[in-house]
């Protein structure tokens, strides 16, 4: 009886619609928290995946060892590699191509690659104007890698520890 | 110069000139309007931004003060579709048809004492005429679009809407019998005498069901079901584009100021200042009352959740009405013994 | 025009005779124009074949008839039609008729067949109104014309007085019928359904935490 009368009273008197009113009147004033994009960005973490770039060793040599092992866990199927035995006896692949339209951006190919050679660098600013300029080829990743390789190797290292 | 002005005024025929002179009492009013619910869409998208702790608009012009410009622009250059098998003829006439009853109420609104478009002794009956006009709009939309999304939208307008109206048209009950005239001026002037003569003090929950069925006739958070985008993707104007969407979306704003501005002509003594002795009445007292309630759509809609189709039917007949037909006898028996300073 | 209490000059606010007869003329005006359009929309009604449509034309027929009532001074009967049946009666007539699937093919099938019939009912229905409007009683000649009514004369107040006075009796039963038409309308459609399983809104509002979750202390168990 007396909850009834308790309900009548709350639901007639608005009071909960008050509360949420309320609420909402006292954020009205609160701090914004808006990032005005363009000019103020968000800190990116070192574990970041954007953009997928191919690292060489410290004396140019690149490091895929074309074991296809970034491919085989692909979940996308966006990895093609096609390899080759070059002419001092090691294996190196002739094609290593993305497709960024399958990538779902996952980071396997970064965890499966033995010789830390497919990284995801924390680029996501980019966009294609021309059909097939979402197949990233070996030479754009290489020179992916190559441009970012100082922020590369800092972030790894950064990572190291978590590892 | 004026008097050469004045004798190409003379040169028309009378008719002529009071065509003339009414087109631009009414322009005086509308343009004004259509200023207005520019600049209140801007107010919508900033108030309900910083409740969610945003900034809102801030990128076209200082502030964001010209993001309603470039709405609007955008919005007449893009294309109007006409989706096939609709009814083409009927598909255009829609916008046109809730927009034009939307204008037309704007008539009788008094904005100060004598400063009416149209002073008509029945004017409240008029109002409440051309809001249910709005809906055929609605319906018309909703069938002509041959869209199953669309019709589902009209559907639930048009029951919401008939449902609201009866509930809106006994609130208003509750002002006549206390102003004892249909006449908005009327019915402004008979609350004069200072804040404690307002109507809403012996019509509170008539002015509560009035705002709360005025957010429901203007399809407003939350009763906007009729929309609902979560489940019916735009309700019955998924197939507009381009002008004839801008149109509707016009005719909501305007209806939106105008219900604003009836809950403060009816209940809050329109132009009236709240202490006569201190201040004096004027057309500001008018404009910062609908302001208030204009506000006070925004913060509905960024406050509640939107109610459930049946929900919002059980308010409108199982709450709204037995509350209004409650206080009119109460309201009956106060006129009977001639209660307080309002019922005289 | 009644609508417009201000039928004097907008400028100079006085009533020349010369402008009395130029608004009566436009009077006149206005009323060929509205009586057309509502003869020719009452005509759309039964002819066009999407039924939309002719409901749509009906509003079309309330709403001019309503400015030929406007010109007649009766702005409270014109303005409760608008309210009462476009706004209202009309909104829940097209709520229905969208609905509705009707096949226009299936519809004409039986129009040769009933022809005869339908022809036989309109010559009688043709044979009364010539009857009637050939007879003596409704000659235009019967009254005088009603005049003018001063500007702050109003329509609403009059229909009140005359009808809470002099047919306070006819316009109580009327409102009594109504409402045993309410009541039989409810009544009839009104029944539960047991099959159906349907919310209950206000009880699943008043629901409280308290009422559906217990929370339980237990003392932990230490594992052996």
């Amino acid at each position: 009886m007396f909850a009834k009368i308790n309900f009548y009273l709350k639901s007639f008197l608005f009071l909960e619609l008050l509360k949420g009113l309320n609420v909402t009147g006292r954020y009205f004033f609160r701090k914004k928290v808006t990032v005005q994009y363009p000019e103020q960005k968000t800190p990116i973490s070192p574990r970041f995946r954007g953009l997928h770039a191919l690292r060489r060793y410290a004396n140019g040599e690149e490091r895929c060892i074309a074991c296809k092992l970034c491919e085989a866990v692909c979940p996308a199927l966006a990895i093609t590699i096609e390899s080759e035995q070059r002419e001092d006896g090691t294996r190196r692949t002739t094609r290593y191509d993305i497709d960024l339209f399958k990538c779902i951006y996952c980071g396997f190919c970064e965890e499966a690659c033995p010789v830390d050679s497919i990284v995801e660098t924390n680029i996501f600013e980019y966009h294609f104007e021309n059909r097939g300029e979402n197949i990233m080829t070996k030479d754009k990743l290489l020179e992916i890698g190559d441009q970012y390789e100082e922020q590369l190797a800092a972030d790894r290292s950064a990572d190291a520890p978590y590892r | 110069m004026t008097d050469f002005l004045i004798s190409i005024w003379e040169w028309f025929h009378e008719y002529v000139q009071f065509t003339i002179y009414s087109g631009v009492k009414a322009l005086i009013i509308l343009l004004p309007l259509f200023i207005v619910v520019a600049y209140y869409t801007y107010a919508e998208r900033k108030v309900i931004g910083y409740m969610q702790i945003r900034k809102g608009p801030n990128r076209v012009g200082f502030k964001g003060l010209l993001q309603p410009f470039a709405d609007m622009f955008k919005l007449m250059f893009k294309e109007i579709i006409i989706p096939t098998n609709s009814n083409r003829y009927l598909f255009i006439v829609a916008p046109v048809i809730t927009f034009a009853p939307a204008m037309a109420a704007w008539a009788v609104i008094p904005f100060d004492a004598g400063l009416v478009f149209s002073d008509i002794n029945a004017g409240l009956l008029y109002i409440l005429a051309m809001t249910s006009v709005g809906v055929y709009g609605v319906i018309i939309a909703g069938w002509a679009s041959n869209s199953k999304y669309a019709l589902l939208g009209a559907m639930r307008s048009a029951a919401q809407i008939v449902a609201y109206e009866i509930a809106m048209g006994f609130a208003l009950v509750g002002v006549l019998m206390v102003a004892g005239s249909l006449n908005l001026s009327d019915i402004v002037t008979g609350q004069s005498g200072g804040i404690g003569n307002w109507f809403f003090i012996p019509l509170l929950p008539l002015f509560f069901v009035y705002l709360i069925s005025g957010v429901a006739e203007t399809n407003r958070a939350p009763f906007d079901v009729a929309e609902g985008e979560s489940e019916i993707v735009a309700g019955f104007h998924v197939e507009y584009s381009g002008m004839t969407f801008a149109v509707f979306f016009l005719a909501e704003y305007a209806n939106m100021i105008l219900i604003a501005m009836l809950c403060s002509l009816l209940f809050f003594g329109g132009w009236l200042s709240p202490v006569p002795d201190l201040l004096g009445d004027g057309i500001g007292w008018l404009f910062g009352k609908t302001a208030v309630f204009m506000l006070l759509f925004l913060w509905f809609r960024a406050t509640f959740p939107r109610y459930r189709y049946d929900q919002i039917m059980r308010l409108g007949w199982k709450v709204l009405l037995p509350v209004t037909i409650f206080w009119l006898v109460v309201e009956g028996v106060a006129v009977y013994f001639k209660i307080g300073p309002w019922f005289v | 025009m009644a609508i417009n209490t201000k039928s004097s000059s907008p400028l100079t606010g006085q009533q020349t005779p010369r402008i009395a007869k130029r608004i009566m003329m436009i009077e006149t005006a206005i009323f060929y124009v509205f009586a057309v359009a509502t003869v020719i929309s009452a005509c759309a009604v039964v002819t066009v074949k999407n039924p939309v449509h002719a409901a749509l034309f009906l509003v079309l027929t309330f709403f001019t008839s309503a400015v030929i009532w406007l010109s007649l001074e009766a702005e409270f009967l014109a303005i409760s039609l608008v309210l009462v049946y476009v706004g209202a009666v009309m909104v829940l007539f097209i709520f229905v008729v969208m609905m509705l699937d009707i096949n226009v093919a299936r519809l004409r099938e039986g129009f040769v067949r009933y022809l005869p019939l339908g022809l036989a009912v309109a010559a009688i229905m043709l044979l009364l109104m010539l009857n009637v409007v050939t007879s003596d009683v409704f000659v235009l000649d019967v009254g005088s014309e009603p005049l003018p009514k001063p500007a702050d004369y109003s329509n609403t107040k009059a229909l009140g007085a005359v009808l809470y006075t002099d047919y306070v009796f006819a316009f109580e039963i009327a409102a009594v019928i109504l409402l045993v038409a309410i009541i039989a309308a409810i009544s009839l459609t009104m029944r539960k359904r047991t099959q159906t399983k349907y919310q209950v809104p206000s009880d699943q509002i008043k629901v409280r935490k308290s009422d559906r979750l217990r929370v339980v202390k237990m003392p932990s168990v230490e594992e052996e």
